[in-house]
């Protein structure tokens, strides 16, 4: 029960505030560098499919965006039971910025989603066992930032949330195995199957690509999120008054 | 025992608990959690009577018929083992085609044909470009055999 001593200093706001500050442009500039590149080689080089024509590009956002939903609750799902585990502080600050980050991929996935299923399967939206548990895990992020924030007590709202957070985890596996466990009008994954390929390597690559792009810009954006959170929950700390202190003088 | 340890006990039992809670009821639904009945299914009489459900399985190769100036159009829905004729009024999906798989919505008729409200194309996991589709089918691949 006794966490490694990298993981207390780690965890120790002052000092993930700087780590933080440091790392994050190192995760964003590459993000940027890398969602540039994915997108030329999606939308300009990749042929077009042979069934779905130039419409089969839209996987180019939608499969990074629903990954990211899955992987952010996952993470904001572990944040929320270390908070509660171990009462660390930080872990809820975590949990905090990374939930409005991973409703929005969780959105994104959503419409780009029904846009393509418009014109390739007929329909905007079927009550599909996919479509409804990733339209729940949706509903999943948006409580949880909504009862963490209807306590007058933070810390309250911090344990309400991550409890609710911990026990929508049994929907991750929902999502993932949906298409497999039950007929479904949703495809199976298409480059989990590390055996058989079911995509050409051409179109493959710059969808391994903006997904990785899209995992470094989720982590840089999630370290300045944490930043912002922990200066709140610490303002009245004195390490906070010393570093905002050169801000405030200089005007 | 620590106030952490009986915490963490707690979270877990809360986790597990729920889990179980979930794939007991997801046990129970599984029935009404079937999206589509496959055209066996429905001969042996699976789907609910008089109820509308969904149909789904590929489109057989040279079974639609369209009536000329309309858009009534029928065809054989099959799992390659058994048939269900989909009779359909209406605009059909982009990826609608002979050998590509579909999710008729309708009602089972007296006579075993189905009579379709909605038709949806379904999409499989595989992409690759035309040329490469082509090449798998002359060479008569397992998976592009009834691809066009």
């Amino acid at each position: 029960m006794y966490l490694p001593n990298w993981m207390h200093k780690l965890a120790s706001p002052p000092h993930f505030f700087r780590i933080s500050g440091w790392l994050a442009p190192w995760l964003l500039w590459p993000a940027v560098a890398l969602i540039a590149l994915g997108f030329y080689a999606g939308l300009v080089l990749a042929p077009a499919d042979y069934q779905q024509g130039d419409g089969f590009r839209i996987i180019y956002v939608h499969v990074p965006s629903a990954y990211l939903s899955t992987l952010i609750y996952g993470l904001m799902a572990a944040a929320a039971a270390v908070g509660l585990i171990w009462r660390m502080k930080l872990a809820y600050a975590v949990a905090a910025a990374a939930a409005p980050i991973g409703a929005w991929f969780t959105f994104l996935a959503l419409v780009t989603g029904a846009i393509w299923g418009k014109p390739m399967w007929g329909t905007f939206w079927e009550w599909d066992p996919r479509l409804t548990s990733e339209l729940i895990l949706l509903f999943l992020y948006l409580g949880f930032m909504s009862l963490r924030t209807s306590f007058e007590e933070p810390t309250k709202g911090d344990r309400a949330a991550g409890l609710l957070a911990v026990v929508g985890v049994v929907n991750l596996p929902i999502i993932h195995y949906s298409v497999i466990w039950w007929s479904s009008i949703h495809q199976g994954p298409t480059i989990k199957k590390l055996d058989a390929p079911s995509i050409t390597w051409e179109m493959a690559w710059p969808l391994l690509t903006l997904i990785l792009g899209f995992t470094l810009f989720f982590a840089g954006l999630l370290l300045q999120r944490v930043q912002a959170e922990v200066l709140e929950r610490e303002r009245n700390a004195r390490w906070v008054t010393e570093i905002m202190r050169p801000g405030i003088e200089g005007g | 025992m620590t106030p952490r340890r009986q915490r963490l006990i707690t979270v877990a039992l809360i986790l597990s608990g729920v889990g179980l809670a979930v794939g007991l009821a997801l046990q129970a639904f599984e029935e009404n959690l079937l999206f589509f009945y496959s055209p066996t299914q429905v001969l042996a009489g699976e789907p609910p009577d008089g109820r509308k459900f969904r149909v789904g399985g590929l489109v057989a190769t040279d079974s639609v018929s369209r009536e000329p100036g309309q858009l009534e159009v029928s065809f054989d829905v099959t799992d390659n083992q058994n048939t269900v004729r989909v009779f359909y009024n209406g605009v059909l999906p982009d990826l609608f085609r002979e050998g590509q798989g579909i999710i008729a919505n309708g009602t089972l008729e007296a006579d075993g044909s189905f009579r379709a409200e909605e038709v949806l194309a379904k999409h499989d996991e595989n992409y690759m470009p035309p040329e490469v589709a082509e090449m798998l089918a002359a060479q008569g691949h397992p998976d592009q055999s009834n691809k066009p």
